[in-house]
């Protein structure tokens, strides 16, 4: 018997995409199809999709309360091909971890037929970036579990009604931070920088990634990455959501799109502590590609249409600090102080 | 050299405390997956567990948590996974875990947890009251109240077994008195494992298993649709715990040698003009007082409910019908109940409801965060109970025994 803090089950040899055109080749491979009532243009849904694809049949998932749970996964029409569950909304961590565990343990004492199974617990930004950081933030520690937690961000609790999260970004009109005569801005906090959060807090997670589904290649790849690394993993995607975003489902892809080209949202992954900038946010990192105006993000949607002059010019001072002020643009606030200048 | 604990590990009579012991049935029934997280006083246990797997004396997977929810949503899922677990709490970690104790029943998962009885914070106290465990009574639970560190061994073995039959899929909480069971040492017999295998089936999560081999989807969005049939299945699988509970006992007893009641321990009750009744740790005291009151010539005897779920209406009836008058003592609280009585007070009345010959009921709260139960506060529970008896009058005023005024 191999020693119980070494024994690992080992993860699935996952070959990456490299490019979109390699996708249709394995497009009769769907593992998420259809019986979700998700609405039109839900970027989050294609997360989904794109996620079970790249996982494939010998998977399980969990998924955490939210519009991929209540929208998503409804008795007697399942859209899921690969064994699912729901967690609380607070618990994907503990999910992914609960499961890992009981595989490793029963594969381990002969109880279980030994392969490697990819273990994959997402959630919403309520239950990545708000109630569930605890539980995450216990999953990544543990180097025995393969595991991978997909945060897929919507940027507010979409499903019940478009409420203010700690990943909305700062002045959205939400249900819960409505503008008003008195207060135009109500939502006065800048959204959580979660993804690197999580990188530099558990030394012992070795890929954390930044992705979106208008970048599908990228995406699929950065969840094998995830999946074929040893231990915990995590995946941060922002979706575009037309119902909570306030804009025509046809734009969803385009807004995708926006918010890497703005450098509101840089594409990133971090591989046994290296960091690597992905598609156009390398390119913008190393100034062979400026940054557009982030106002050409925020006018297309409703949910900044009470904004005035002063809110996009701040929120693109913002923008720019991460990008000229951060220690690692886009990625890493803080600034080292010289220490000869006291 | 054997170690620490490969000294006590073996069949036969040991010096244990409750906590101790409920490490040997994890060990014995080769638990898969433990999660921890501390709190005074059931993390004892967790102790005994890790020192356990430390030493190579047992081989699971024991994840200390981040929290009480982490710690019970681990399991959950591993549970699904057919893993058999363990895990426990005290007093308002178990509350923190609130969510998941609901949704492990609504998932008719098994799952064997221990509850360190414990006051409900604010203010802080550690000593033991019943209404932590007592929370989960009414969601699919099964729960009992070991009295001695040896029927840890019974109620242990007992929990897995119902817990994970087809038949029933329920969680089970092992409710032990913090501090006077889980922190007192007494003489054990522990069973060997030969015996412990032949009682307890492997857990087999059958067609229910999540697994690669077998994409199903657990817990989907139902609402209107569905859900009052899955509230139906838990109940017939609530009822089903009493039948298999029975069948399993039966099998306990042939197996380990022993003879128990499964659902109530009955003492100097054969010629009793009254009773005293009650659960857990208190049977001490109730017990060493009835022995002293026999010698006056006070035909006192005791009832204990061994299991509050499945609540045993049937025995109890049948038991309680013997006496004139009955006295339940309430190591909880229900604050604006029925005579504002404590929980197992208002319960056992409703269970008595129609029988054929209801005696005088008189409920008791008593010991409350842990406060000793003296003789005296026994006798004189009893003698209110006696003289009820022999007045034959209804008192339906509910007494705090042992309290300032």
């Amino acid at each position: 018997m191999a020693e119980t803090s070494e024994y690992n089950i080992g993860t699935q040899e996952l070959p990456l995409m490299g490019k979109v055109n390699a996708i249709p080749e394995k497009a009769v491979e769907e593992y998420f199809t259809s019986g979700h009532r998700t609405c039109q243009g839900c970027e989050s849904a294609l997360i989904m999709r794109l996620m079970a694809k790249a996982a494939g049949p010998r998977s399980i998932i969990l998924g955490s309360t939210g519009c991929m749970y209540v929208a998503n996964t409804t008795y007697y029409s399942t859209p899921w091909v690969v064994p699912w569950m729901h967690t609380q909304l607070g618990s994907s961590g503990s999910a992914a971890t609960g499961t890992a565990a009981a595989l490793r343990a029963l594969m381990r004492k002969g109880k279980m037929k030994e392969e490697p199974i990819n273990v994959i617990a997402f959630c919403g930004d309520g239950g990545g970036i708000d109630m569930g950081v605890s539980s995450i933030s216990a999953a990544l520690m543990h180097a025995k579990y393969n595991l991978a937690i997909i945060c897929y961000d919507n940027e507010s609790y979409a499903n019940t009604d478009i409420q203010i999260s700690g990943a909305s970004p700062w002045g959205a009109n939400t249900t819960f931070t409505p503008p008003g005569k008195k207060f135009r801005i109500m939502h006065d906090c800048w959204k959580k920088n979660i993804a690197a959060m999580y990188a530099v807090g558990h030394t012992r997670c070795n890929y954390v990634a930044t992705a979106d589904a208008s970048y599908p290649a990228d995406l699929i790849d950065k969840v094998r990455k995830a999946l074929a690394v040893k231990g915990p993993a995590f995946v941060h995607t922002l979706d575009p959501c037309p119902k909570g975003w306030d804009y025509d489902p046809f734009y969803s892809h385009k807004l995708g799109e926006l918010a890497v080209e703005t450098g509101l949202f840089p594409l990133w992954e971090m591989t046994d502590g290296a960091l690597t900038y992905t598609g156009i946010s390398a390119r913008q990192v190393y100034g062979k590609r400026r940054r557009k105006p982030v106002r050409e993000y925020l006018e297309t949607q409703g949910r900044f249409h009470h904004f005035v002059e002063e809110d996009y010019e701040y929120f693109q001072s913002e923008v720019d600090k991460m990008w000229d002020d951060w220690m690692v643009p886009g990625v890493i606030p803080f600034k080292v102080n010289d220490p000869s200048k006291k | 050299m054997a170690t620490a604990t490969e000294q006590q590990q073996g069949a036969g009579v040991h010096l244990l405390t409750g906590s101790e012991v409920m490490a040997h049935v994890c060990r014995l029934a080769d638990v898969d997956v433990i999660t921890a997280y501390p709190i005074r006083p059931y993390d004892t246990v967790m102790q005994y567990v890790s020192k356990f797997i430390a030493e190579g004396d047992f081989d699971a997977d024991y994840i200390p948590a981040e929290s009480e929810h982490g710690q019970f949503e681990i399991v959950k899922h591993a549970s699904a996974c057919g893993a058999r677990v363990f895990t426990g709490s005290s007093g308002v970690g178990w509350l923190y875990a609130m969510e998941p104790l609901a949704v492990t029943a609504g998932l008719r998962l098994p799952m064997v947890a221990l509850v360190g009885c414990r006051a409900l914070d604010d203010p802080g106290a550690f000593g033991t009251e019943h209404n932590d465990a007592m929370l989960v009574r009414d969601l699919g639970w099964m729960i009992n109240f070991p009295d001695t560190a040896q029927e840890v061994v019974e109620l242990g073995l007992l929990s897995y077994r119902v817990a994970e039959d087809p038949r029933v899929y329920l969680p089970c909480a092992i409710a032990m008195d913090g501090a006077f069971l889980t922190h007192s040492q007494a003489t054990v017999r522990l069973p060997g494992q030969e015996e412990v295998n032949a009682f307890l089936p492997p857990y087999d999560r059958g067609d229910l298993l999540l697994h690669p081999d077998n994409p199903i989807t657990i817990a989907p969005q139902a609402n209107e649709d569905w859900l009052m049939e899955v509230r139906r299945q838990s109940s017939e699988a609530a009822k089903n715990a009493y039948t298999v509970l029975k069948e399993a006992h039966a099998d306990f007893s042939k197996t380990f040698g022993v003879d128990t009641d499964p659902f109530l321990d009955e003492y100097m009750t054969e010629d009793a003009d009254v009773v005293l009744c009650g659960m857990g740790t208190l049977s001490l005291p109730v017990k060493v007082a009835i022995r002293e009151m026999r010698k006056e010539g006070k035909k006192v005897g005791m009832v204990r409910l061994k299991w509050f779920r499945p609540f045993p209406t049937e025995e109890l009836r049948a038991s309680l019908s013997r006496f004139k008058a009955v006295g339940v003592i309430d190591r909880d609280y229900s604050f604006g109940s029925p005579y504002h009585g404590g929980i197992v007070f208002n319960e056992v009345k409703a269970a008595m409801y129609g029988a054929d010959k209801v005696p005088h009921m008189k409920g008791f709260v008593c010991g409350l965060g842990g406060r000793e139960v003296l003789l005296e506060d026994v006798k004189l529970m009893a003698d209110k109970v006696i003289s009820m008896g022999q007045n034959d009058t209804a008192d339906n005023d509910v007494d705090w025994i042992g309290v300032r005024d």
